[in-house]
């Protein structure tokens, strides 16, 4: 039913330099790609931002509010909620960007398969993706990361095969519209073997579909991972997920709130950011929609 | 027409066969034995394995998953292992909440949504639509479990205008129908926005303007219409998730609903009520897509011309 809003007609980029340059002209999405390049380098060199270590317990200063010492307070083992916010960073990027990894990967190897060979093939795989979206993604995540146990790695595969057959739809839509088109037919003429063909020439002519959907779905992915931390079954302490540390402060929302507010905000923060791009993008890559 | 609907219902039995084999393959992967979950762990060794004979946990995998399906196509699926009730009777206990959630989540969305996209798309580039555009946007990356978490701060810790758990009175039905809400507002004015300004573009409304029509009459009776066909898909496509996003939010607030009882029923390893409560999910969204889908067809002649 979605294949109406879905299905786009592959468009090539015609350059990277020409998306950048239009991708300037949003200040929005410059905003978003300013804030995510600084949410990897904070990941990326959190040993030299964050003050304290993230599992680094100091009893003596348990539920401190925000002071000059800790700047987001600390929480019921006197741990530094700045830095634990920090480090936070690592996991969910992480989780965001691998779990999309594993779906674009899944999806899109699906999708071209299907849309390429057509038929019977592609009846079996699309009716197993829809068996798959007949469930809605989050509690699908929540039955395989129920099944795989906890951890960071299980948190990624669960997230990862949820959405997975976005992408198959998407990238099958995006192959069905080139499979046709004289530039395939000619690489079948001097022939091309089909995996050249997928590679080679329809991969790269869906890539815009793909890019604009994976950077929304990071965001995605993000939210998942942290709603199923938060209901335990996610990433265990003491590992610093924001999902689980907002989950941890809800027991002393009455009296210490920063405690749920900081790491709301840091996944806010991140996913508005992500959004704002993926908007931005998806303008720049299909000049057609904005005029 | 009557032959799609009656395909797209027939269509619904792999997907059922399709759902629960995946549930039952999930669930027999999960680590933790159901036994030691439901008898806890004073129980004597001999318990548990009577436990374990009585329900066929002991039987191959394919035993029992075929002794679930045989007996699901009878209508029974089952009783939960913790409160021994039958699982067709703990969802239905649960689901009026779920549903009533979901529901007047999707009304605020509605009545919410639309009315801005609308207003955003008419004065397009106008200060009410930046903002309405950049609150939309925070209205996405919200996560549902902190804004519930934020307005139960507010308003029952802090002001105490309204309670913070269940969901029996009107009071009580507010913040959890919000914070369900606060996403499907912003996709659903968002998606009223980007198809309202496609469709004033087209060139009908030009004529209809070149007649000297009032604006107001060009919006609301020739624009409104089609820009409104591609809204009732996301609104549609929006119950499903609205449905999965219950379960979030109705652990935030307490809330008996299904959602609660899945991620309850999942922690205590009691499979047969996870399974009928998946396989339960899967059908209302499927039915719920259907129902899009006649509506779409209805409201779009060109698309009903498809079905025949």
């Amino acid at each position: 039913m979605s294949e109406q809003i879905n299905k786009q007609p592959g468009q090539s980029m015609h350059g990277i330099g020409a998306v950048f340059a239009r991708l300037r002209r949003s200040p929005l999405a410059m905003l978003g790609l300013a804030a995510v390049i600084a949410l990897v380098l904070i990941a990326v060199f959190a040993d030299y931002i964050a003050p304290y270590g993230y599992a680094a317990q100091d009893l003596m200063s348990a539920f401190e509010p925000p002071s000059a010492n800790h700047w987001f307070g600390t929480d019921e083992f006197g741990r530094d909620l700045f830095s634990r916010i920090i480090y936070g960073s690592r996991i969910s990027l992480q989780v965001g960007f691998i779990a999309v990894g594993i779906a674009v990967f899944a999806g899109g190897f699906l999708g071209a398969v299907s849309g390429y060979y057509g038929g019977r093939l592609d009846n079996l795989i699309m009716r197993g993706m829809d068996i798959l979206l007949s469930i809605p993604s989050i509690l699908l995540a929540i039955a395989i990361a129920a099944s795989l146990g906890p951890g960071l790695f299980n948190l990624m595969i669960a997230v990862g095969i949820s959405s997975t057959p976005n992408y198959a739809r998407i990238v099958r839509g995006s192959v069905l519209s080139i499979r046709n088109q004289e530039f395939v037919e000619a690489a079948k003429a001097v022939g091309s073997s089909d995996l050249r063909i997928i590679l080679k020439h329809i991969i790269p002519n869906c890539m815009a579909p793909i890019i604009v959907q994976s950077t929304l779905g990071v965001a995605i992915a993000i939210l998942t991972a942290a709603g199923l931390s938060f209901i335990g079954l996610g990433i265990q302490p003491p590992v610093p997920e924001w999902g689980a540390m907002l989950s941890g402060g809800r027991e002393y929302i009455r009296d210490y709130a920063y405690m749920t507010i900081f790491p709301g905000l840091a996944i806010m923060i991140s996913i508005l950011a992500l959004n704002f791009l993926g908007d931005g993008l998806r303008d720049a890559l299909d000049p057609k929609l904005k005029q | 027409m009557l032959k799609y609907i009656t395909r797209r219902i027939l269509f619904l039995l792999p997907i059922l066969i399709g759902v629960s084999f995946i549930v039952f393959t999930l669930l027999y992967l999960t680590p933790g034995d159901p036994a030691r979950m439901v008898l806890g762990d004073q129980a004597t060794e001999e318990a548990v394995r009577e436990f374990r004979d009585k329900e066929g946990l002991n039987d191959p995998f394919l035993v029992q998953y075929g002794r679930y399906v045989y007996k699901a196509v009878q209508g029974d699926i089952g009783r939960s292992y913790m409160t021994r009730l039958p699982v067709a009777r703990e969802i239905m206990n649960a689901f009026p909440y779920t549903v009533k959630l979901a529901l007047f989540s999707m009304l605020i969305a509605i009545v919410l949504g639309i009315p801005f996209g609308i207003i955003s798309a008419i004065k397009q580039y106008s200060l009410f639509d930046s903002v309405m555009m950049i609150f939309a946007m925070v209205g996405l990356s919200m996560p549902v479990f902190w804004l519930g978490i934020l307005l139960i701060l507010f308003f029952s810790v802090h002001l105490r205008w309204l309670p913070s758990s269940g969901f029996n009175t009107i009071a009580a039905m507010i913040l959890p129908s919000v914070t369900l809400a606060a996403q499907s507002i912003a996709i659903v004015t968002r998606m009223t926005r980007s198809s309202m300004l496609e469709v004033v573009r087209q060139d009908y409304i030009r004529t209809v303007r070149a007649k000297g029509q009032k604006e107001s009459v060009v919006i609301w009776r020739h624009a409104l219409g089609n820009a409104l066909i591609p809204v009732v898909t996301v609104v549609g496509l929006q119950f499903g998730n609205l449905l999965g996003g219950a379960v979030l939010t109705e652990s935030i607030f307490s809330i008996p609903g299904v959602g609660r009882l899945m991620v309850d029923a999942i922690k205590m390893r009691d499979y047969p009520l996870v399974q009928g409560g998946v396989l339960f999910i899967a059908v209302a969204f499927s039915l719920v897509n259907l129902l899009v889908d006649l509506l779409y067809a209805w409201l779009d002649p060109r698309i009903k011309a498809q079905y025949r």
